[in-house]
């Protein structure tokens, strides 16, 4: 009856010294990121008009064209 | 192109945390955590100034030196971002940036500290853009739709300002110079150092003191 608990207590000892061995390792290597103007893999429906993926110089244009929205001076008739 | 910047306009900001609410709303923001917040200097005294504060992207990020596990990165486009399955959320980012931007949620068992999370400009993280996992953690990816941060495109007095620096800081200058005033409480100097202070060279606006 001694032996039999004695080996349920080793099994068992076992079982939880191992079981860090099926941990997953997590990776620490940063990953690298893409471009903003290589376009969203989102859906379309949220994407602006006026450029097309991969072109940067379309992104570029087309951010700073809608940066100009915040000028209100735009807006107006005339150029202060 | 130029660095992507945020400026507030403190003569505008009427403090309606319109950017608040953008940015919690736009990225699915948890309790606790605010992205961006508006600061109100003076309050109830004559003189009253709010400015709306969020991650500054710095030329040279102060969290970006002290990480320990360097999980942050810079984009082409000058924004900084992190990559939240490197970070371990040791808060260092936080003691270093003179901004507050980093922020901890308290989600974790036993109130762990959780990852840091922080103002994207919009540009979401390292996954791929504008995908669900980058949703998850960073938010919306509104850069890669060819758009400009939601807090500053919604501001409804258009104090905030964000985008291209060189476009945003013309934008600014423009105001200054019309009005007369009004880079005194937070201007480009105070938001991205002079360049006696060891900031990037930036054109002063010209105007009178009020």
């Amino acid at each position: 009856m001694m032996s039999k608990c004695t080996t349920a207590c080793v099994l068992c000892g076992a079982v939880l010294a191992l079981s860090a061995c099926g941990e997953k390792t997590e990776g620490a290597a940063k990953k690298s990121d893409v471009p903003a103007y290589q376009g969203s893999t989102g859906p379309s429906a949220f994407v602006a008009n006026g450029w097309k993926a991969g072109d940067q110089a379309a992104w570029e244009q087309q951010l700073r064209h809608r940066a100009q929205a915040q000028n209100e001076y735009t807006r107006t008739p005339t150029q202060p | 192109m130029a660095r992507m910047k945020f400026i507030c306009d403190a003569e505008r900001c009427i403090e309606c945390n319109g950017c608040v609410t953008a940015c919690k709303a736009e990225h699915d923001v948890p309790w606790g955590v605010n992205r961006r917040r508006v600061v109100t200097l003076n309050d109830g005294l004559p003189g009253e100034r709010s400015v709306s504060v969020a991650c500054m992207h710095c030329s040279d990020a102060p969290c970006m030196a002290v990480c320990p596990v360097d999980c942050f990165y810079r984009t082409d486009d000058g924004v900084v971002l992190h990559d939240k399955d490197v970070c371990i959320g040791c808060g260092y980012c936080s003691y270093a940036c003179p901004f507050g931007a980093p922020q901890f949620p308290s989600n974790g068992t036993f109130g762990l500290r959780g990852k840091m999370d922080k103002c994207t400009f919009c540009a979401g993280g390292p996954e791929a853009n504008g995908s669900e996992a980058e949703f998850e953690k960073y938010g919306r990816n509104r850069l890669a739709e060819g758009k400009l941060p939601a807090c500053a495109e919604m501001c409804s007095t258009k104090a905030l300002l964000g985008g291209d620096g060189d476009v945003v800081a013309d934008i600014f200058r423009n105001r200054v110079l019309v009005r007369g005033k009004g880079s005194e409480v937070w201007g480009w100097g105070t938001a991205y150092g002079r360049p006696a202070t060891g900031g990037p060279q930036q054109a002063k606006p010209e105007g009178k003191k009020s």
